[in-house]
Protein backbone atom coordinates (compact mmCIF):
# COMPACT_ATOMS: atom_id res chain seq x y z
CA UNK A 1 0.00 0.00 0.00
CA UNK A 2 1.15 3.47 -0.85
CA UNK A 3 0.24 6.57 0.94
CA UNK A 4 0.07 9.53 -1.61
CA UNK A 5 -0.54 13.12 -0.42
CA UNK A 6 -3.53 14.85 -0.99
CA UNK A 7 -3.81 17.97 1.02
CA UNK A 8 -3.39 20.38 3.76
CA UNK A 9 -5.90 20.07 6.35
CA UNK A 10 -4.44 22.12 9.32
CA UNK A 11 -1.11 24.30 8.95
CA UNK A 12 1.39 25.00 12.26
CA UNK A 13 -0.94 28.29 12.90
CA UNK A 14 -4.43 26.82 12.44
CA UNK A 15 -3.21 23.33 15.09
CA UNK A 16 -1.51 26.12 17.71
CA UNK A 17 -5.43 28.00 17.34
CA UNK A 18 -7.28 24.87 17.43
CA UNK A 19 -5.75 23.25 20.81
CA UNK A 20 -6.27 27.06 22.27
CA UNK A 21 -9.82 26.67 21.62
CA UNK A 22 -10.07 22.89 22.77
CA UNK A 23 -8.14 24.38 26.46
CA UNK A 24 -11.27 27.26 26.35
CA UNK A 25 -14.10 24.82 25.49
CA UNK A 26 -12.47 21.99 28.66
CA UNK A 27 -12.44 24.94 31.17
CA UNK A 28 -16.06 26.20 29.92
CA UNK A 29 -17.76 22.85 30.38
CA UNK A 30 -16.01 20.76 32.86
CA UNK A 31 -17.21 22.50 36.49
CA UNK A 32 -13.70 23.45 37.67
CA UNK A 33 -10.25 21.90 37.20
CA UNK A 34 -9.52 21.07 40.69
CA UNK A 35 -10.90 17.52 39.89
CA UNK A 36 -9.58 17.09 36.05
CA UNK A 37 -6.59 15.08 34.97
CA UNK A 38 -5.90 14.06 31.50
CA UNK A 39 -4.79 11.07 29.53
CA UNK A 40 -2.67 11.32 26.39
CA UNK A 41 -2.72 8.17 24.06
CA UNK A 42 -0.04 7.01 22.59
CA UNK A 43 1.64 8.14 20.52
CA UNK A 44 0.59 11.70 19.78
CA UNK A 45 -2.10 11.74 22.09
CA UNK A 46 0.76 12.42 24.72
CA UNK A 47 2.19 15.09 22.94
CA UNK A 48 -1.28 16.96 22.47
CA UNK A 49 -1.86 16.71 26.00
CA UNK A 50 1.37 17.94 27.38
CA UNK A 51 0.53 21.07 25.28
CA UNK A 52 -3.17 21.53 26.82
CA UNK A 53 -1.42 21.30 30.23
CA UNK A 54 0.61 23.72 29.27
CA UNK A 55 -1.81 26.28 27.64
CA UNK A 56 -4.30 25.33 30.56
CA UNK A 57 -1.85 25.97 32.53
CA UNK A 58 -1.17 29.58 31.12
CA UNK A 59 -4.81 30.06 31.62
CA UNK A 60 -5.56 29.11 35.43
CA UNK A 61 -1.99 29.15 36.59
CA UNK A 62 -3.05 25.39 38.18
CA UNK A 63 -1.07 22.32 36.19
CA UNK A 64 -3.72 19.96 35.98
CA UNK A 65 -2.11 15.91 36.26
CA UNK A 66 -1.42 13.83 33.36
CA UNK A 67 -1.00 10.41 32.66
CA UNK A 68 0.27 8.46 29.42
CA UNK A 69 -1.95 5.37 27.68
CA UNK A 70 -0.44 2.87 25.59
CA UNK A 71 -3.65 0.40 24.27
CA UNK A 72 -2.03 -1.85 22.21
CA UNK A 73 -2.62 -4.92 25.08
CA UNK A 74 -6.27 -3.96 25.39
CA UNK A 75 -6.93 -4.47 21.34
CA UNK A 76 -9.53 -6.18 20.15
CA UNK A 77 -7.74 -7.52 17.17
CA UNK A 78 -3.81 -8.97 17.58
CA UNK A 79 -4.58 -11.45 15.86
CA UNK A 80 -6.41 -10.32 12.93
CA UNK A 81 -4.25 -7.49 12.05
CA UNK A 82 -1.29 -7.14 10.00
CA UNK A 83 1.26 -5.57 11.90
CA UNK A 84 2.95 -6.59 15.16
CA UNK A 85 2.18 -3.74 17.77
CA UNK A 86 4.77 -1.81 19.69
CA UNK A 87 3.80 -2.10 23.18
CA UNK A 88 4.48 1.52 24.65
CA UNK A 89 4.90 2.68 28.23
CA UNK A 90 1.65 3.34 30.31
CA UNK A 91 2.01 5.42 33.17
CA UNK A 92 -1.16 6.55 34.83
CA UNK A 93 1.00 8.74 38.18
CA UNK A 94 -2.37 9.15 40.23
CA UNK A 95 -5.43 7.61 41.26
CA UNK A 96 -8.22 8.26 38.98
CA UNK A 97 -11.13 7.08 41.25
CA UNK A 98 -13.33 9.73 41.55
CA UNK A 99 -11.78 12.30 38.99
CA UNK A 100 -12.76 13.64 35.71
CA UNK A 101 -10.85 11.96 33.05
CA UNK A 102 -10.12 13.53 29.88
CA UNK A 103 -8.74 11.11 27.35
CA UNK A 104 -6.88 12.94 24.49
CA UNK A 105 -6.31 11.60 20.80
CA UNK A 106 -4.93 13.11 17.75
CA UNK A 107 -7.54 11.29 15.79
CA UNK A 108 -10.95 9.61 16.16
CA UNK A 109 -12.31 7.37 13.51
CA UNK A 110 -13.59 3.83 14.06
CA UNK A 111 -13.81 4.51 18.18
CA UNK A 112 -12.13 1.38 18.94
CA UNK A 113 -9.08 2.41 20.32
CA UNK A 114 -10.81 4.89 22.72
CA UNK A 115 -13.17 1.90 23.64
CA UNK A 116 -9.95 0.39 24.52
CA UNK A 117 -8.68 3.01 26.42
CA UNK A 118 -12.04 3.32 28.29
CA UNK A 119 -11.35 -0.79 29.32
CA UNK A 120 -7.91 -0.16 30.48
CA UNK A 121 -8.51 3.25 32.71
CA UNK A 122 -11.22 1.67 34.56
CA UNK A 123 -8.73 -1.04 35.38
CA UNK A 124 -6.43 1.80 37.43
CA UNK A 125 -10.02 2.63 39.51
CA UNK A 126 -13.37 4.09 38.32
CA UNK A 127 -13.43 7.39 37.38
CA UNK A 128 -16.30 9.84 38.10
CA UNK A 129 -16.54 10.54 34.41
CA UNK A 130 -14.33 9.74 31.24
CA UNK A 131 -14.67 12.59 28.54
CA UNK A 132 -12.47 12.57 24.95
CA UNK A 133 -10.86 15.62 23.24
CA UNK A 134 -9.86 14.78 19.53
CA UNK A 135 -7.57 17.16 17.71
CA UNK A 136 -9.51 15.50 14.42
CA UNK A 137 -12.89 13.41 14.21
CA UNK A 138 -12.83 11.87 10.75
CA UNK A 139 -15.88 10.00 11.12
CA UNK A 140 -16.48 6.18 10.27
CA UNK A 141 -17.61 5.54 13.76
CA UNK A 142 -18.08 1.56 14.33
CA UNK A 143 -18.82 1.67 17.60
CA UNK A 144 -20.90 3.96 19.59
CA UNK A 145 -18.64 6.75 20.65
CA UNK A 146 -18.66 10.15 20.23
CA UNK A 147 -15.79 12.85 21.17
CA UNK A 148 -16.63 15.71 23.84
CA UNK A 149 -14.43 17.89 22.42
CA UNK A 150 -13.61 17.98 18.74
CA UNK A 151 -10.67 20.34 17.00
CA UNK A 152 -12.44 19.71 14.00
CA UNK A 153 -14.49 17.51 12.41
CA UNK A 154 -13.62 16.22 8.76
CA UNK A 155 -15.07 13.50 7.29
CA UNK A 156 -13.10 11.17 5.02
CA UNK A 157 -13.59 7.70 2.83
CA UNK A 158 -11.66 4.61 3.98
CA UNK A 159 -9.62 4.60 1.34
CA UNK A 160 -8.08 7.92 3.10
CA UNK A 161 -5.60 8.59 5.88
CA UNK A 162 -5.15 11.76 7.98
CA UNK A 163 -1.65 12.06 9.47
CA UNK A 164 -0.97 14.38 12.28
CA UNK A 165 2.65 15.70 12.55
CA UNK A 166 3.56 17.31 15.11
CA UNK A 167 7.39 19.14 16.41
CA UNK A 168 8.27 16.73 19.05
CA UNK A 169 8.48 13.68 17.17
CA UNK A 170 7.75 15.15 13.57
CA UNK A 171 9.60 18.10 13.32
CA UNK A 172 6.45 20.25 11.88
CA UNK A 173 3.16 20.73 13.21
CA UNK A 174 0.65 20.40 10.72
CA UNK A 175 -2.78 17.71 9.53
CA UNK A 176 -2.39 16.19 5.90
CA UNK A 177 -4.69 14.10 4.22
CA UNK A 178 -3.09 11.19 2.17
CA UNK A 179 -4.85 8.82 -0.03
CA UNK A 180 -4.12 4.90 0.00
CA UNK A 181 -3.41 3.45 -3.38
CA UNK B 1 10.30 -6.33 13.55
CA UNK B 2 8.50 -9.60 14.74
CA UNK B 3 9.37 -12.94 15.32
CA UNK B 4 9.96 -15.03 12.42
CA UNK B 5 9.10 -18.41 14.10
CA UNK B 6 6.44 -19.88 15.02
CA UNK B 7 7.91 -21.35 18.10
CA UNK B 8 10.48 -20.21 20.52
CA UNK B 9 12.32 -23.78 20.46
CA UNK B 10 15.65 -22.02 21.53
CA UNK B 11 17.85 -18.61 21.51
CA UNK B 12 20.39 -20.66 19.05
CA UNK B 13 17.35 -20.13 16.69
CA UNK B 14 16.99 -16.29 17.38
CA UNK B 15 18.31 -13.12 15.85
CA UNK B 16 20.13 -10.80 18.19
CA UNK B 17 17.34 -8.16 16.80
CA UNK B 18 14.39 -10.68 17.84
CA UNK B 19 16.01 -11.35 21.12
CA UNK B 20 16.32 -7.17 21.84
CA UNK B 21 12.42 -6.72 20.62
CA UNK B 22 11.48 -9.67 23.40
CA UNK B 23 13.34 -8.18 26.09
CA UNK B 24 12.07 -4.36 25.01
CA UNK B 25 8.53 -6.23 24.88
CA UNK B 26 8.80 -7.13 28.59
CA UNK B 27 9.63 -3.64 29.65
CA UNK B 28 5.54 -2.64 29.07
CA UNK B 29 4.78 -5.63 31.08
CA UNK B 30 6.82 -5.83 34.31
CA UNK B 31 5.06 -1.94 34.22
CA UNK B 32 1.51 -3.90 34.60
CA UNK B 33 2.06 -5.98 37.63
CA UNK B 34 2.57 -2.28 39.91
CA UNK B 35 -1.09 -1.71 39.01
CA UNK B 36 -4.29 -2.86 41.11
CA UNK B 37 -5.37 -4.84 37.94
CA UNK B 38 -2.33 -7.12 36.67
CA UNK B 39 -4.35 -8.76 33.84
CA UNK B 40 -5.25 -7.14 30.27
CA UNK B 41 -7.15 -8.80 27.77
CA UNK B 42 -4.53 -9.80 25.31
CA UNK B 43 -5.08 -12.94 24.77
CA UNK B 44 -8.80 -13.19 25.47
CA UNK B 45 -9.88 -16.65 23.93
CA UNK B 46 -6.94 -18.31 23.55
CA UNK B 47 -6.04 -21.32 25.29
CA UNK B 48 -2.21 -22.47 26.70
CA UNK B 49 -1.54 -25.77 27.31
CA UNK B 50 1.12 -26.32 30.26
CA UNK B 51 2.17 -29.80 28.98
CA UNK B 52 5.15 -30.41 31.65
CA UNK B 53 6.92 -34.13 31.38
CA UNK B 54 9.42 -32.88 33.97
CA UNK B 55 8.43 -31.52 37.68
CA UNK B 56 8.69 -27.55 37.87
CA UNK B 57 7.32 -25.18 40.04
CA UNK B 58 8.56 -22.01 39.23
CA UNK B 59 8.57 -22.54 35.53
CA UNK B 60 5.43 -23.72 35.17
CA UNK B 61 3.71 -21.47 37.66
CA UNK B 62 5.88 -18.43 35.97
CA UNK B 63 3.96 -19.64 32.22
CA UNK B 64 1.02 -20.08 33.85
CA UNK B 65 0.69 -16.77 35.61
CA UNK B 66 1.87 -15.22 32.43
CA UNK B 67 -0.75 -16.40 29.93
CA UNK B 68 -3.55 -15.70 33.10
CA UNK B 69 -1.95 -12.12 32.86
CA UNK B 70 -2.95 -11.70 29.11
CA UNK B 71 -6.52 -13.15 29.71
CA UNK B 72 -5.67 -16.86 27.79
CA UNK B 73 -6.94 -19.79 29.43
CA UNK B 74 -4.79 -22.54 30.68
CA UNK B 75 -5.17 -26.15 30.96
CA UNK B 76 -2.34 -28.43 32.95
CA UNK B 77 -1.48 -31.41 31.53
CA UNK B 78 -0.64 -33.82 34.34
CA UNK B 79 1.57 -36.07 32.80
CA UNK B 80 2.10 -38.32 35.82
CA UNK B 81 -1.97 -39.09 35.18
CA UNK B 82 -2.18 -39.07 31.82
CA UNK B 83 -2.42 -41.26 28.57
CA UNK B 84 1.10 -40.80 28.44
CA UNK B 85 1.90 -43.24 31.56
CA UNK B 86 -0.53 -45.87 29.41
CA UNK B 87 2.18 -45.20 26.49
CA UNK B 88 1.12 -43.05 24.20
CA UNK B 89 3.94 -41.17 21.98
CA UNK B 90 5.03 -37.71 22.52
CA UNK B 91 3.39 -36.99 18.54
CA UNK B 92 0.20 -38.92 19.68
CA UNK B 93 0.15 -36.43 22.56
CA UNK B 94 0.51 -33.39 20.48
CA UNK B 95 -2.09 -35.18 18.12
CA UNK B 96 -4.37 -35.38 20.49
CA UNK B 97 -3.93 -31.23 22.35
CA UNK B 98 -3.87 -30.03 18.30
CA UNK B 99 -7.39 -31.55 18.06
CA UNK B 100 -8.46 -29.90 21.28
CA UNK B 101 -7.64 -26.68 19.51
CA UNK B 102 -4.60 -25.16 21.83
CA UNK B 103 -3.55 -21.86 20.45
CA UNK B 104 0.28 -22.34 22.46
CA UNK B 105 1.88 -25.29 24.27
CA UNK B 106 4.49 -24.83 26.61
CA UNK B 107 6.41 -28.03 26.89
CA UNK B 108 9.22 -29.50 29.38
CA UNK B 109 10.31 -32.69 28.68
CA UNK B 110 13.54 -34.54 29.24
CA UNK B 111 14.70 -35.40 26.16
CA UNK B 112 16.61 -32.83 24.35
CA UNK B 113 14.78 -31.97 20.70
CA UNK B 114 11.39 -32.64 22.43
CA UNK B 115 10.15 -29.71 21.55
CA UNK B 116 10.79 -29.35 17.84
CA UNK B 117 9.29 -32.80 17.40
CA UNK B 118 6.16 -31.55 18.41
CA UNK B 119 6.82 -27.83 17.12
CA UNK B 120 6.70 -30.17 13.32
CA UNK B 121 4.08 -31.87 14.12
CA UNK B 122 1.20 -29.44 15.15
CA UNK B 123 0.05 -25.77 13.78
CA UNK B 124 0.18 -24.37 17.56
CA UNK B 125 2.96 -22.36 18.65
CA UNK B 126 5.42 -24.54 20.81
CA UNK B 127 7.44 -22.18 23.39
CA UNK B 128 10.09 -24.77 24.72
CA UNK B 129 9.98 -24.73 28.53
CA UNK B 130 12.98 -26.57 28.72
CA UNK B 131 14.53 -29.81 26.85
CA UNK B 132 16.56 -32.02 28.27
CA UNK B 133 20.31 -31.05 28.24
CA UNK B 134 19.77 -28.99 25.29
CA UNK B 135 17.70 -25.12 25.71
CA UNK B 136 15.89 -22.98 28.16
CA UNK B 137 15.28 -20.08 26.19
CA UNK B 138 13.14 -17.93 28.15
CA UNK B 139 15.03 -18.36 31.50
CA UNK B 140 18.07 -17.23 28.78
CA UNK B 141 15.90 -14.48 28.28
CA UNK B 142 14.81 -13.46 32.09
CA UNK B 143 18.65 -13.44 33.23
CA UNK B 144 19.76 -11.43 29.95
CA UNK B 145 16.52 -9.08 30.80
CA UNK B 146 17.29 -8.99 34.79
CA UNK B 147 21.24 -7.95 33.28
CA UNK B 148 19.60 -5.46 31.23
CA UNK B 149 17.56 -3.85 33.62
CA UNK B 150 20.54 -3.88 36.54
CA UNK B 151 23.50 -2.85 34.19
CA UNK B 152 22.12 -0.73 30.97
CA UNK B 153 23.48 -2.85 28.59
CA UNK B 154 24.75 -6.75 28.04
CA UNK B 155 27.61 -5.45 25.06
CA UNK B 156 30.78 -5.74 27.25
CA UNK B 157 30.15 -7.39 29.84
CA UNK B 158 31.72 -9.82 31.51
CA UNK B 159 29.23 -12.55 32.40
CA UNK B 160 30.47 -15.96 33.95
CA UNK B 161 28.23 -19.02 34.19
CA UNK B 162 29.48 -21.26 37.12
CA UNK B 163 28.58 -25.28 37.75
CA UNK B 164 27.36 -28.13 35.29
CA UNK B 165 27.35 -26.63 32.24
CA UNK B 166 27.28 -29.95 30.36
CA UNK B 167 23.75 -30.73 31.64
CA UNK B 168 22.47 -27.58 31.75
CA UNK B 169 19.66 -26.29 29.24
CA UNK B 170 20.00 -22.99 31.23
CA UNK B 171 23.79 -21.93 30.63
CA UNK B 172 23.37 -23.22 26.63
CA UNK B 173 20.34 -20.56 26.29
CA UNK B 174 22.35 -18.24 28.41
CA UNK B 175 25.78 -18.67 26.37
CA UNK B 176 23.68 -18.24 22.98
CA UNK B 177 22.01 -15.62 23.94
CA UNK B 178 24.63 -13.25 25.84
CA UNK B 179 27.08 -14.17 22.72
CA UNK B 180 24.52 -12.51 19.98
CA UNK B 181 23.98 -9.40 22.45
CA UNK B 182 27.71 -8.97 22.72
CA UNK B 183 28.66 -10.36 26.33
CA UNK B 184 32.15 -11.50 26.76
CA UNK B 185 30.64 -15.42 28.44
CA UNK B 186 33.02 -17.31 30.80
CA UNK B 187 32.40 -20.90 31.82
CA UNK B 188 33.70 -21.99 35.37
CA UNK B 189 33.38 -25.34 36.32
CA UNK B 190 35.40 -28.88 37.09
CA UNK B 191 36.27 -30.27 34.05
CA UNK B 192 33.85 -32.93 33.99
CA UNK B 193 31.30 -31.17 34.01
CA UNK B 194 32.43 -28.27 30.73
CA UNK B 195 31.34 -29.84 27.35
CA UNK B 196 34.08 -30.89 25.18
CA UNK B 197 35.02 -28.13 22.72
CA UNK B 198 32.74 -25.98 24.46
CA UNK B 199 35.43 -22.78 23.12
CA UNK B 200 33.47 -23.43 19.77
CA UNK B 201 30.54 -21.53 21.33
CA UNK B 202 32.70 -18.35 21.66
CA UNK B 203 33.29 -19.11 25.56
CA UNK B 204 36.29 -18.99 27.59
CA UNK B 205 36.73 -21.79 30.17
CA UNK B 206 37.99 -21.50 33.44
CA UNK B 207 38.23 -23.96 36.27
CA UNK B 208 39.07 -21.33 39.22
CA UNK B 209 37.21 -18.43 39.81
CA UNK B 210 39.80 -16.95 42.24
CA UNK B 211 41.62 -16.03 38.90
CA UNK B 212 38.56 -14.31 36.68
CA UNK B 213 36.78 -12.66 39.47
CA UNK B 214 37.79 -9.24 39.90
CA UNK B 215 36.84 -8.54 35.82
CA UNK B 216 33.34 -10.09 36.18
CA UNK B 217 30.18 -7.52 36.12
CA UNK B 218 27.94 -10.78 36.34
CA UNK B 219 28.05 -13.89 37.92
CA UNK B 220 25.37 -17.13 36.69
CA UNK B 221 25.32 -19.90 39.39
CA UNK B 222 23.81 -23.18 38.05
CA UNK B 223 22.07 -25.33 40.33
CA UNK B 224 24.00 -28.46 41.84
CA UNK B 225 21.71 -31.63 40.40
CA UNK B 226 22.04 -33.51 43.24
CA UNK B 227 20.96 -36.77 41.41
CA UNK B 228 23.86 -36.28 39.01
CA UNK B 229 26.32 -37.00 41.76
CA UNK B 230 25.68 -40.68 40.69
CA UNK B 231 26.97 -40.26 37.71
CA UNK B 232 30.16 -39.29 39.08
CA UNK B 233 31.19 -35.60 38.18
CA UNK B 234 32.90 -34.66 41.46
CA UNK B 235 33.78 -36.48 44.35
CA UNK B 236 31.59 -35.06 47.25
CA UNK B 237 29.67 -32.16 47.57
CA UNK B 238 31.49 -30.70 49.84
CA UNK B 239 34.61 -30.51 47.55
CA UNK B 240 32.32 -28.86 44.81
CA UNK B 241 31.21 -26.43 47.60
CA UNK B 242 34.63 -25.70 48.56
CA UNK B 243 36.28 -25.67 44.98
CA UNK B 244 33.14 -23.76 43.40
CA UNK B 245 30.34 -22.57 45.48
CA UNK B 246 29.99 -19.05 45.84
CA UNK B 247 31.08 -16.99 49.21
CA UNK B 248 31.71 -13.97 50.30
CA UNK B 249 35.43 -15.24 50.50
CA UNK B 250 35.95 -16.22 46.60
CA UNK B 251 33.98 -12.67 46.15
CA UNK B 252 36.52 -10.62 48.15
CA UNK B 253 38.11 -9.43 44.92
CA UNK B 254 35.23 -9.04 42.76
CA UNK B 255 33.32 -5.89 41.90
CA UNK B 256 31.39 -3.52 44.23
CA UNK B 257 28.35 -4.15 41.15
CA UNK B 258 28.74 -7.79 40.89
CA UNK B 259 25.83 -8.87 39.50
CA UNK B 260 24.68 -12.27 41.22
CA UNK B 261 21.94 -14.60 39.46
CA UNK B 262 20.69 -18.28 40.21
CA UNK B 263 18.19 -19.94 38.48
CA UNK B 264 16.90 -21.45 41.42
CA UNK B 265 15.86 -23.21 43.07
CA UNK B 266 18.89 -23.05 44.81
CA UNK B 267 21.26 -25.78 47.32
CA UNK B 268 22.19 -22.71 49.65
CA UNK B 269 25.61 -24.07 51.29
CA UNK B 270 26.53 -25.98 48.06
CA UNK B 271 26.76 -24.23 45.02
CA UNK B 272 26.24 -20.60 46.79
CA UNK B 273 26.11 -19.55 50.56
CA UNK B 274 22.69 -17.64 51.95
CA UNK B 275 24.82 -14.41 52.55
CA UNK B 276 25.71 -14.05 48.74
CA UNK B 277 22.10 -15.54 47.79
CA UNK B 278 20.26 -12.93 50.32
CA UNK B 279 22.97 -10.20 49.56
CA UNK B 280 22.34 -7.11 48.18
CA UNK B 281 24.43 -7.58 44.98
CA UNK B 282 21.77 -10.70 44.22
CA UNK B 283 19.10 -10.46 41.85
CA UNK B 284 17.48 -13.86 42.61
CA UNK B 285 13.78 -13.38 43.28
CA UNK B 286 13.90 -10.32 40.68
CA UNK B 287 14.29 -12.80 37.98
CA UNK B 288 11.80 -14.58 39.36
CA UNK B 289 9.29 -11.08 38.83
CA UNK B 290 10.92 -10.53 35.28
CA UNK B 291 10.04 -14.42 34.46
CA UNK B 292 6.92 -14.15 34.40
CA UNK B 293 7.42 -10.44 32.11
CA UNK B 294 9.74 -12.28 29.30
CA UNK B 295 7.13 -15.08 29.19
CA UNK B 296 4.23 -12.40 28.61
CA UNK B 297 6.39 -10.85 25.54
CA UNK B 298 7.00 -14.26 24.16
CA UNK B 299 3.28 -15.16 24.38
CA UNK B 300 2.01 -11.62 22.81
CA UNK B 301 4.63 -11.62 20.40
CA UNK B 302 3.94 -14.80 19.31
CA UNK B 303 0.54 -14.31 18.99
CA UNK B 304 0.95 -11.07 16.56
CA UNK B 305 0.14 -10.79 12.79
CA UNK B 306 2.31 -11.28 10.18
CA UNK B 307 4.14 -9.09 8.71
CA UNK B 308 4.61 -4.88 8.59
CA UNK B 309 5.45 -2.53 11.52
CA UNK B 310 5.05 0.30 13.30
CA UNK B 311 2.17 2.33 14.97
CA UNK B 312 -1.41 2.17 14.63
CA UNK B 313 -2.88 5.22 13.02
CA UNK B 314 -6.28 6.38 12.75
CA UNK B 315 -8.03 3.64 14.49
Amino acid sequence: MKLVYKKVIMNDKEVEKTLKRLVHEIIEKTNGIENLVFVGLQTRGVYLSKRIVAELKKITKKTVPLGILDITLYRDDISSISRQPVVKETKIPFDVTGKDVILIDDVLYTGRTVRAAIDEIIDFGRPRTIKLAVLIDRGGRELPIQPDFIGKYFPISKEELICVNLKEIDNEDNIVLKEKR
Amino acid sequence: MKLKQKDLLGLEYLSKEEIELILQTAKPFKQLFTRTVKKVPTLRGKTVVLLFYEVSTRTRTSFELAAKRLSADTVNINVASSSVVKGESLIDTAKTIEALKADFVIIRHSMSGAAHIIAKTISASIINAGDGMHEHPTQGLLDMFTIMEKKGKIKGLNVAIIGDISHSRVAKSNIWGLNKLGANVFVIGPSTMIPMEVEKMNVEVHHDISKIIHKLDVINILRIQKERQEQHLFPTLEEYSELFGINSGKLSNAKKDLLILHPGPMNRGIEISSSIADSKNSVITEQVTNGVAVRMAVLYLLAGGDGGQGEIINS
